[in-house]
């Protein structure tokens, strides 16, 4: 007699949901019927909002058709998903439809809540979405000078080198365009330093001096008043602007709020080595949407995904899973000046970033150049040798 | 021991820095004037990055015990 294959239902469909399902679909063949669902069925390459942001690039290469990026015996719904119920082992749809699973893979990621801090929408630009960034750039373009401020307004957020990545690429920008000397631009810290991790800022802030770009600390974004052109922190300072650029607030998906499944910022609770969510022995979630004390980041996704599929195809075998994440994540972060350095860590060792080179640089853009081909199909290695199979 | 009325513990033990920094800061957003929250760190950053805080921000720290393990922080929201 043959056994029905496994029901393994994957929301989400940007870097760890995608990686996890083509792992799986390898790994399990006719075993598991694998089931994407997202509800755009494109998959977006976020890291590259930056560069659209700064017009070095157009939005174009950032997306793709999921279906492309799958296995062809993956399926893939494009519908948003509005509930999950972790005991009947169903997945409520949009238009009134219902998947039935056997294990639940939540890679569902965050979303921008610009409401949550009073002003931020209309007194601020981002570079978090397609077209915050396009807007951006636009109002870059427009820019003749002034005061540029870029902060943070809610933690945690996606991809933490990013607005630091940013202050290097708008300093360099301003000098092409021959207004550096008639701007100034103010990095507004929510920490005591640049950045998040010590040993990066050790890195980081020498360089920001060197171009002139100013580090408010302590400065946690309450709220924006854009008739007044200020920006008031936390801690009771307010400082004027002409141009701000604020990460805006991120916290979980709705449908996860809905599902009664996620913290009060819903974010999934997560075992942050096995990737279970909670109690729920067949429910894995991984990227964005976990409450993992570690960036949220693609790359973290990435690392992830590859766990997941290894603990779930070890479910449907009947064996013990053995694989376990170990908090690996590695983050470019660019320096301006065609530079970079790369971020390298885990739950035990913090990172030890290479002082900015051309070689870091060079390495990030072919990164971003060989993504689609590479990393959704899981073509680059996603650990190291040690760490295979360590229980 | 302290015999201020805690409203509401943190256990951000096991977290790496800048974590329990940043979930104090989520507590004092969301709280009200005159609430009392502990803060569990396991995280010798803490032992800086909170009281630079506090003082930047003007909330009280009423007090730092040192556990097996990890240090506990009591914090006022002053305004």
């Amino acid at each position: 007699m043959t056994a029905m294959p496994a029901r393994i239902t994957v929301l989400g469909g940007g870097v760890g949901g995608t990686l996890a399902a083509n792992l799986l679909s390898k790994e399990l063949g006719r075993d598991a019927k694998i089931t994407v669902v997202d509800p755009t069925g494109m998959h977006v390459y976020q890291p590259g909002f930056l560069y659209v942001a700064l017009g070095q690039a157009n939005g174009r290469w950032l997306a793709r058709d999921e279906r492309t990026l799958l296995r062809g015996d993956v399926e893939l719904v494009v519908e948003q998903a509005m509930s999950v119920d972790p005991d009947a082992g169903l997945v409520g749809l949009e238009r009134g439809g219902t998947l039935e699973w056997d294990y639940l893979v939540l890679a569902t990621g965050a979303r921008l809540v610009y409401d949550s801090v009073p002003g931020l929408s209309e007194g601020s630009h981002e570079f978090y979405s397609l077209a915050g960034a396009q807007r951006l750039r636009e109002e870059l373009r427009r820019f003749r000078g002034g005061r540029i401020r870029v902060g943070i307004a809610g933690i945690p957020y996606k991809c933490p080198p990013a607005p630091v990545e940013f202050v290097f690429m708008l300093e360099e920008y301003l000098r092409h365009r021959g207004i550096r000397d008639r701007s100034e631009i103010t990095l507004l810290s929510p920490l005591n330093r640049a950045f998040t991790i010590e040993n990066a800022s050790k890195v980081i802030q020498p360089f920001m001096e060197a171009r002139g770009i100013g580090l408010t600390t302590f400065f946690n974004v309450e709220s924006v008043d854009p008739a007044a052109g200020t920006v008031s922190s936390l801690e009771g300072e307010k400082t004027e602007y002409d141009l701000l650029v604020l990460v805006p607030p991120h916290r979980g998906q709705q449908l996860i709020d809905d599902s009664g499944l996620g913290d009060a910022s819903g974010w999934l609770p997560t075992d942050r080595r096995s990737l279970q969510v909670g109690e729920h022995e067949r429910i894995f979630a991984m990227g964005d949407a976990t409450d993992l004390p570690i960036s949220k980041s693609g790359s973290t996704a990435h690392f992830e995904a590859p766990v997941v599929a290894s603990r779930i195809s070890s479910l449907v075998r009947g064996t013990a899973p053995r694989t376990n994440y170990g908090g690996r994540v590695m983050c470019f972060l660019e320096t301006g000046g065609g530079k970079a350095t790369a971020l390298r860590f885990d739950y035990e060792h913090p990172p030890t970033p290479p002082q900015p080179n051309r070689v870091w640089h060079a390495a990030k853009w072919m990164f971003n150049r060989l993504y689609w081909q590479t990393v959704p199909q899981g073509r680059i290695p996603e650990r190291a040798p040690k760490e295979r199979g360590a229980a | 021991m302290t015999t201020t009325e805690i409203g509401r513990s943190i256990d951000a033990r096991g977290m790496p820095c800048p974590g329990p920094l940043m979930s104090l800061i989520g507590a004092i957003r969301e709280g009200k004037v005159g609430d009392v929250i502990e803060v569990l760190s396991s995280d010798e950053g803490s032992r800086t990055d909170i009281p630079a805080w506090l003082t930047k921000a003007g909330h009280e720290l009423v007090e730092v015990v040192d556990e097996d393990g990890f240090t506990r922080f009591v914090v006022k929201k002053v305004r």
